[in-house]
């Protein structure tokens, strides 16, 4: 058995130590060194779940050739006793930019690049799968220094940069030999991002849903040009496809991202390893329904400095707790059964991974799943056997430490790559530090020697006098100088440090003269270290959503029974007074008199008002990003793609009554993105709060925004109402083509935009555009009969008044504003009586908010149409629930209060349309969402808990920790004008 | 050239056929008595009488009381309706602004940091569509002040009928108004910054810039100078009281710091705008006798921990522990100015008393504005510039205005918008008659 490994192991040498053999020489002679080194009586993590205790490791031309209790020593080997340290395989990590320099920005300049700027490579600028590593790879030896120091012994570098970033290579940190051994890979993995690249300017995508689609057509591409389908050549495609089985790893950074980054893979059959950030903990279900790896930050946030409570006030409960709970990420996501590596990556100071790493597993992490995670884990996916253990034939990558690597104050002494060894700290220093009796010529002084091992300090006392003095310890040897009394005459002192005998050496006295001193030890150095304090730290709960107001608890259904409300049916029905409804199993089931609870819950609503919950057609809360504004045309984005189910929109409009809303795409563009169509459950993912059976939307828009009016762009088409309907007929002439040679079965290429359009003129997706004026109306109307099919909304739709005969002769429905205007050009014609008029002639007219503030209030502003107008309180009404309900069609389920209808009700208590009213309990599906009640004590609960996390960050920054200065997190509130990027 | 003479004409004539330039004519001064009588009457200080009878005189009120009361003159039976005082709006753009988007019709930021010497009065667009559009909601009385920067400039009062700027105002240069720097800055997310607010390093800086300004125009207005400075000069109503600086602050450091910097400084009246967090200064703002006009309650509380209803209440908060409170909407659009009853009627819904939230937009406001002798309620002596309401005012379905006067002249609740409105329903009615 031996003596096979022995053959294996030096199959491997003449395989790699002679790799550059054929390079001649002409500085010398050539000479081989095949001596082998033992490392002895070692404690040897052979892996992370095999060890070996005093055992030897025996190495040879980089790689190890025995490992075990008992190997034989054989001759020609050097031997190193390594008693009482212990041996681990030296880290690994994914995500890594060493050797490569960051991508300087090269944004800026005036106007909008719409048009990409290469040729022969994929249409949109930021993808670059042709990147190379390799090629920008220069070793940076201070960058490996400090990696090596924090454990690292190889890396998968890559250009941080773009949204296909290229591939990587995988770099062993050899600081003592050349490129030619230490790249291990030059094709290692790909890279993948939704960020832009710094130094393209293309427009597209410009928001994180852009980036989606474009991943998503982009491997769609690649598959059908692999087929052979393309007349062109794409050196982009071409490139990806050429390493289409190697590992993909995805910078995907928050909780959400890592399940949109894992959708696209999943959809393309690309099994993604994701680098998360540090919020993972939030949404572990998410994460372990990926079923992949993810690759973990230890970047914990620093503690805000709250000391002044004025300052302490800009920070949320949501950052405090981000403070408290990210140190338990790693721990959190290793408990739930989630593959994960650890990387440095995040960290400002890479020197702090291995503190954040010992943090992580006083937090609760697993030491052994800790070191999987960074060596044999890592090593699995690169698909390399040879990396992230010890045994023979394994490269001879690992560390040499004082002890556990996962104690504080453990040190790593060597790391050892690819065989050669770099001494960190030294691991024969002798400890001088003890008590010692000191004597020279007739003198005899008392000298403590204290502190680190490394750097000691002394104190010297004479007939109990202290004595100044400084101690230095460097390489083996100690130098004192030593003031009297007075403070001028200085001694001077060197001597070699001895471990056991008593130290001799030189001191150079006040007058020049020399003698020899002895130092002879009475008393060994006593630790004063304090014992750690070993339980867990406190973790605050995590709420769903993990913010303020947030619940310990999901809520869930309840049977309830209204009892006595005045019931405002929004049906023909009307309002009916001292009316009770039950809900059972989330839906309405009995509306009625005297009716009986059965199990159900009773509340008691006498003088209260009962509707159904409000809908609002045009909102934009809850959403990571609104506008893709890169390309004229976005159909292809969906805002289902970028929900975010932690906007404090959400219960703010449930304690506005609302429950269900369109979320709209933006209005840069004529052709915009699709719509999500949500209810608002506080609490629940992104994915949840998707309206299941709601039909497929998108936004149009018309006007100045489409057209760029109001800011300074002028190259892209449309910049008049002329343009706009050219565009609108050219991409329906283009779908309604591209659909008949899809449904004539023909070989075509998936175009998303396409598709979509194409869903449109089958007339199962509906089209809720952004429109003022009356010209615009008209056209869009005419165009959609031209290809066949109704616009299904007008939204703002603020001139609908001067075209309402033909919009109602269209089909179309209307969802405005009360009384905007005046904001703008085409909002000069604006009238609040807008609605009335349009609903006078027919049109389904609803009252959106397009704006955070208004949608809680929406109850108000239907209101305003009793105002202007004279519409019946009942009619009214309809405006913000029924109607828009329609519109979305979705009044089968919601929208009303009508048995079998979802139970979607909210208690008023008051007049639900009166200035003075407020929503006491706001209801989904019988899930009560909002509560007056509750909502008091969760303001008592935040303050509770805030004081406690700044009370424990007092108490961190007295202990020396470092802190940042507090903030406020801030989220842009989008209007439909919002543009980022 | 010609080209641009020719795209001018072009315009011309568009705007002339949709009627662009179209403003009420503002009625004439009051000649015969009017007798308003049923009304119950909202007097604006607390009170309320039913079945109430107010008359009035070359617009000034004469008589207000019972059913009793003598009339006079005209007499308009409003019986089952309501009569208030005209709400005031402070601090809006009305009139400074027509169209937001359009950079042409702005007019309320000047360039420059302290520039209090700049005066909205002269700007001011008597014949704005947006001015008149407020009427119909029963705002008659609006200060209107320069926006932006750091000392914006001077205000002005004005009523809303009249047919330039001098028929308008009611009290010239009235005040100063200014933003206090902010100890905390937003990130400037466009630029690619962190969106959120990170301590501002500049916060002393700014304020040592105010304090030096003031200082210097301090000494200026102590002795005659043969050199004029117009900034300095404007700031001399500030130290003999004759003009109030509103300061914009919205934290409880920045209150703080702005009154007690005010007042070291010697300046006489002070009034806080925005007060966000005025609710946790209270104590201070009695001990030095500040008002607060607070944002409109339509708003978003300033943190995602705040309570939901933060804004809705805040006004209650001041007035429960004695402080002047009023509201303003200087931060909206400044359409929005005509939903400043319902800006009141939301803080009954927390709990105010309906007549005292009614105070917040009239006397209350008239006071802080130092116009409370002529305006703010309905009181023998004081101008009859009043509005008559089928219901409640300050709740949407019921705010619908039959009958409003200025100083007596009963003005056109017509706007350009009831004028479409009328049109487009004229359209439809006539079409559907011809159909039948």
């Amino acid at each position: 058995m031996k003596l096979k490994m022995l053959v294996f192991g030096l199959c491997l040498v003449s395989s790699i130590g002679f790799s550059q053999d054929y390079f001649p020489k002409n500085d010398g002679v050539k000479v081989a060194n095949n001596h082998y080194t033992a490392l002895t009586n070692a404690t040897i993590y052979t892996s992370p779940t095999e060890i070996i205790e005093k055992g030897t490791l025996l190495l040879k031309n980089g790689r190890v050739v025995a490992v075990g209790k008992n190997v034989q020593i054989p001759l020609q080997t050097v031997v190193t006793d390594l008693s009482g340290k212990t041996i681990y395989p030296s880290f690994i990590d994914l995500f890594s930019d060493f050797g490569v320099s960051k991508p300087a920005s090269a944004r800026g300049g005036r106007g909008s690049q719409y048009e990409p700027t290469r040729e022969g490579f994929y249409w949109n600028d930021h993808i670059m799968p042709e990147n190379n590593a390799i090629d920008q790879f220069s070793f940076n030896a201070k960058a490996a220094k400090d990696l090596m120091s924090q454990g690292f012994g190889v890396v998968n570098t890559h250009i941080q940069d773009g949204v296909a970033r290229g591939s990587g290579a995988l770099i062993a940190l050899n600081a003592l030999e050349t490129d030619a051994q230490r790249v291990l890979s030059s094709r290692s993995a790909q890279y993948f991002s939704f960020n832009k690249s710094a130094v393209k300017s293309q427009s597209y995508p410009g928001s994180l849903m852009g980036a989606m689609a474009l991943l998503r057509q982009f491997f769609s591409d690649a598959n059908w040009y692999g087929k052979g389908n393309s007349n062109t050549r794409d050196r982009s495609i071409e490139a990806f496809n050429a390493q289409k089985n190697s590992l993909a790893i995805f910078d995907a950074g928050d909780k959400g991202n890592i399940v949109r980054a894992d959708k696209i893979g999943d959809a393309y059959q690309i099994p993604f390893v994701i680098l998360g950030g540090g919020d993972s903990y939030e949404d572990l279900d998410a994460i372990k329904a990926t079923n992949t790896t993810i690759i973990v930050p230890l970047n914990f946030p620093k503690a805000y400095d709250v000391e002044d409570p004025y300052k302490a006030n800009y920070v949320s409960l949501e950052d405090m707790r981000a403070w408290n709970q990210a140190p338990s990420n790693p721990s959190t996501l290793q408990k739930a059964g989630i593959p994960i590596t650890l990387t440095a990556h995040g960290l400002k100071d890479g020197k702090n991974f291995l503190s954040h790493l010992r943090k992580s597993v006083k937090y609760g992490l697993d030491k052994t799943k800790a070191l999987e995670a960074l060596t044999t884990r890592p090593a699995q996916l690169l698909n390399r056997k040879d990396l992230g253990h010890l045994k023979p034939g394994a490269m001879a990558n690992f560390l040499v430490t004082s002890g556990d690597i996962f104690e504080e104050d453990s040190d790593i002494f060597e790391n050892w790559v690819q065989g050669t060894n770099n001494i960190l700290k030294d691991k024969n220093i002798v400890d001088i530090r003890g008590n010692y009796s000191m004597n020279f010529e007739d003198q005899s002084w008392t000298l403590n020697i204290s502190g680190d091992i490394e750097k000691p300090a002394a104190k010297l006392t004479q007939d109990s006098t202290n004595l100044k003095s400084k101690l230095t310890y460097k390489e083996g040897w100690m130098y004192m100088t030593i003031t009297n009394e007075t403070g001028d005459g200085k001694f001077r002192l060197s001597a070699l440090a001895s471990k056991d005998a008593p130290i001799e050496g030189t001191i150079v006295k006040e007058d020049g003269t020399e003698a020899l001193f002895t130092a002879t030890k009475t008393s060994p150095f006593e630790s004063k270290k304090e014992t750690a304090v070993t339980s867990a730290p406190l973790v605050m709960p995590v709420t769903f959503p993990n913010v303020g107001y947030g619940y310990k608890n999901k809520p869930t259904a309840e049977n309830t029974l209204f009892k006595n409300a005045t019931v405002w049916t929004s049906e023909d029905a009307g309002i009916l007074d001292n009316t009770d409804v039950l809900v059972r199993n989330g839906k309405i089931v009995k509306i009625g008199k005297d009716l009986t609870a059965g199990n159900a819950k009773i509340i008691d609503a006498t003088g209260k008002h009962l509707t159904a919950g409000i809908i609002d057609e045009h909102s934009h809360i809850a959403l990571k990003a609104v506008n893709e504004g890169g390309q004229n045309s976005t159909a292809e984005v969906k805002m289902e793609d970028v929900i975010d189910p932690e906007h404090m929109g959400i219960y703010r409009d449930l304690a506005g009554g609302v429950t269900t809303m369109q979320l709209l795409h933006g209005s840069a563009n004529p052709i915009g993105g699709r719509s999500a169509i949500i209810k608002l459950r506080w609490g629940a993912t992104a994915d949840e709060l998707i309206f299941k059976e709601a039909p497929g939307f998108i936004k149009f828009a018309l006007g100045e925004n489409v057209k760029q009016s109001n800011w300074s762009s002028y190259s892209r088409f449309p910049q008049t109402r002329m343009g706009v309907e050219q565009m609108f007929i050219n991409y329906f002439q283009r779908a309604k083509e591209y659909d008949a040679k899809k449904k004539s079965k023909q070989s075509y290429r998936y175009d998303e935009e396409m598709e979509v359009l194409a869903e449109i003129l089958n007339g199962e997706r509906f089209i809720s555009c952004h429109s003022y004026v009356q010209s615009e109306i008209n056209m869009l109307m005419k165009v959609a009969e031209q290809f066949n099919f109704k616009v299904n909304t007008f939204t703002h739709i603020l001139e609908g008044y001067k075209v309402a005969d033909k919009m109602a002769e269209h089909g179309v429905g209307g969802s405005t504003f009360s009384d905007w205007w005046a904001y703008k050009y085409e909002v000069n014609d604006a009238i609040p009586y807008n609605a009335a008029i349009m609903q006078s002639q027919g049109v389904t007219v609803a009252i959106n908010s397009d704006d955070a503030e208004m949608s809680r209030r929406l109850n108000q502003e239907a209101a305003k149409t009793v105002k202007y107008g004279g519409m019946s309180e009942e009619e009214a009404w309809k405006m913000v629930t029924i109607n828009p309900a329609k519109l979305l069609h979705i009044d089968h389920k919601v929208g009303s209060i009508a048995v079998g209808k979802d139970a979607d009700l909210v208690l008023w208590n008051n007049h639900p349309m009166s200035v003075y009213a407020k929503a006491e309990k706001t209801m989904i599906e019988g899930v009560t969402y909002f509560d007056l009640e509750i909502d008091k004590s969760q303001r008592i609960a935040i303050q509770k808990e805030k004081n406690t996390l700044i009370q424990m960050m007092i108490a961190d920054k007295k202990s020396g920790a470092p802190t940042q200065a507090p903030k406020r997190s801030m989220k842009v509130e989008f209007h439909c004008d919002t543009m980022l990027d | 050239m010609k080209y641009f003479k020719n795209s001018l004409l072009a315009l011309a004539l568009t705007l002339g056929c949709s009627n662009i330039w179209a403003q009420q004519t503002p009625a004439g001064a009051q000649e015969t008595a009017i007798s308003i009588t049923g009304a119950t009457a909202h007097i604006g200080n607390g009170n309320v009488l039913d079945n109430a009878t107010l008359v009035f005189k070359s617009g000034i009120i004469t008589a207000i009381g019972d059913a009793n009361t003598p009339t006079e003159g005209q007499i308009i039976n409003v019986n089952g309706k309501h009569v208030y005082p005209g709400f005031i709006a402070n601090c809006s753009s009305l009139g400074l602004v027509e169209i937001d988007a359009v950079r042409a019709t702005d007019d309320q930021d000047e360039i420059g940091d302290i520039i209090p010497h700049v005066r909205s009065l002269i700007a001011y667009n008597a014949e704005s569509k947006v001015v008149e559009s407020m009427r119909p909601n029963g705002i008659l009385l609006a200060q209107v002040s320069p926006k932006g920067g750091f000392v914006s400039g001077t205000s002005s009062v004005m009523q809303l009928d009249a047919w330039n700027w001098e028929d308008a105002v009611v009290k010239t240069d009235d005040a100063v108004h200014m933003n206090w720097p902010s100890s905390f800055r937003r990130g400037r997310w466009w630029m690619g910054e962190d969106p959120g607010l990170k301590p501002n390093a500049n916060y002393k800086r700014d304020i040592d810039a105010f304090v030096s300004f003031m200082e210097n125009a301090k000494v200026y207005n102590d002795a005659l100078s043969n050199e004029k400075n117009a900034p300095f000069q404007a700031a001399k109503g500030l130290f003999d009281g004759s003009k109030k600086l509103f300061i914009g602050a919205n934290g409880d450091k920045e209150i703080i710091d702005a009154v007690t910097t005010a007042k070291k400084l010697g300046i006489q009246e002070v009034v806080v705008v925005g007060g966000a967090e005025a609710y946790k200064v209270i104590p201070f703002l009695k001990k030095h006798n500040i008002a607060v006009l607070v944002e409109a309650t339509h708003n978003l509380p300033g943190s995602d921990d705040a309570d939901y209803d933060q804004p809705y209440k805040l006004p209650k908060l001041l007035a429960d522990a004695g402080i002047l409170v009023s509201i303003q909407n200087a931060d909206a659009a400044n359409f929005q100015n005509r939903n400043l009853p319902f800006y009141a009627g939301q803080v009954v819904g927390q709990g105010m008393d309906k007549e005292e939230a009614l105070s917040l937009i009239t006397l209350n406001a008239a006071k802080i504005l130092g116009i409370d002798q002529e305006f703010g309620s309905l009181e023998v002596g004081k101008s009859a510039t009043l509005f008559v309401s089928e219901g409640d005012a300050l709740d949407m379905r019921t705010n619908l205005v039959s009958h409003a006067f200025i100083q007596g002249r009963q003005l056109s609740l017509e706007t350009h918008q009831t004028e479409l409105w009328k049109r487009y329903m004229g359209k439809y009615n006539s079409s559907e008659k011809t159909v039948e």
